[in-house]
């Protein structure tokens, strides 16, 4: 009994916070690495069907996207409410997707051209027609590896 | 010259400003994946080849999959519902019962399994309207893989004790081979219109 009493007597140590910076930019260096800024604005409402089967993609940097649907209401004055396609930053037509995979492919190193993969975010309302225009615009690229982006859920 | 001593620089905000900074990373970063159906679009005909090859295929060995612009499902002929396509998916690719309008069968020697009696060649062969929405069209899509991936794991299963995904690449392929990957796009087909 005795030893805790004289414990109780000496007072809380103070904590030593010398060391929290040291844990503060560990962290910090981690969501530094981690981190993976918004690639594109989205001017189009793109809500991606669900799927059970949906998989992970693989290696970020081997992927290029083409996203498609609705644009946002600030932009439907100027391109109307049907379907559009968008790649990077702009509006684009069925037409400019050949030349959009070339200079992607453009930019990735020699290795890994034959393994660039295509994911296709769409709108789930969109049409197949547009859909069926841009896969074959795909193939006419060359670019053969593609990916319907979807969430994926358990079950449907 | 005042000789003042030197003090050490203050760290102690040190800690607040990589707060800060964490923070900021914290709120900016997104975590989510991508995810989706990978697939593999055909090669594009040559101009000159001749398009006799897709003659040969038997009707039985097709499994036609229409999709018509009111996201209706015609399937080897008949109006059905979304939720049976899957189980018909699987008895086509694997007949089961040696059927008569189903795929033909024949004995194959594969590694890991030996001498099996499997399908032939059946193939998948999936076509929509112009006016489908994508999201059946993905649907449809997302439950023939679904056939495919619920056969493979069986047979996974079965002989290896472990679930497709977690086998040996000399073992997925052979799993491959014994339940390959049917599904053809169809060259798409200008019907229906916008």
């Amino acid at each position: 009994m005795s030893r805790f009493s004289k414990k109780g007597k000496k007072g809380m140590a103070a904590i030593n916070t010398a060391s929290l910076p040291d844990i503060v930019f560990m962290l910090l260096f981690f969501f530094m690495t981690t981190t993976v800024m918004k690639e594109v604005n989205l001017m189009i409402t793109v809500k991606v069907p669900d799927a059970t089967e949906a998989r992970k993609l693989e290696k970020k940097s081997l992927v290029s996207y083409i996203y498609m649907g609705q644009p946002l209401r600030s932009f439907q004055k100027l391109y109307g409410t049907e379907p559009r396609i968008q790649l990077n930053d702009q509006f684009r037509d069925v037409a400019d997707i050949v030349d959009f995979i070339a200079q992607e492919r453009d930019a990735m190193d020699e290795n890994d051209r034959n393994k660039m993969t295509v994911s296709l975010k769409i709108d789930s309302d969109t049409r197949m027609g547009t859909v069926i225009d841009v896969k074959q615009s795909l193939r006419r690229a060359q670019a053969l590896k593609i990916s319907y982006s979807a969430r994926q859920v358990e079950e449907l | 010259m005042g000789k003042k001593e030197l003090s050490p620089i203050n760290a102690g905000s040190m800690a607040d400003i990589a707060f800060l900074l964490l923070i900021f990373f914290l709120i900016t970063t997104t975590m989510d994946v991508d995810t989706g159906l990978q697939r593999r679009l055909p090669r594009l005909p040559d101009e000159d080849q001749q398009e006799d090859s897709s003659d040969k295929i038997k009707e039985r060995n097709v499994f036609v999959v229409l999709v018509n612009k009111h996201d209706e499902l015609l399937v080897e002929g008949k109006l059905i519902d979304l939720h049976q396509l899957r189980q018909q998916a699987r008895d086509f690719i694997a007949n089961p019962n040696n059927a008569e309008n189903l795929p033909e069968k024949e004995t194959k020697e594969l590694p890991y399994f030996g001498s099996v009696y499997i399908t032939k060649n059946p193939v998948i062969s999936l076509t929509n309207d112009r006016g489908t929405s994508y999201g059946m069209y993905l649907r449809v899509q997302n439950e023939l893989v679904a056939a495919k991936n619920e056969l493979r794991d069986e047979i996974s299963i079965q002989q290896f004790g472990a679930n497709f995904e977690d086998l040996t690449e000399a073992q997925i392929d052979a799993v491959k081979n014994y339940y390959p990957s049917v599904l053809s796009e169809a060259e798409p087909k200008n019907i229906g219109g916008k």
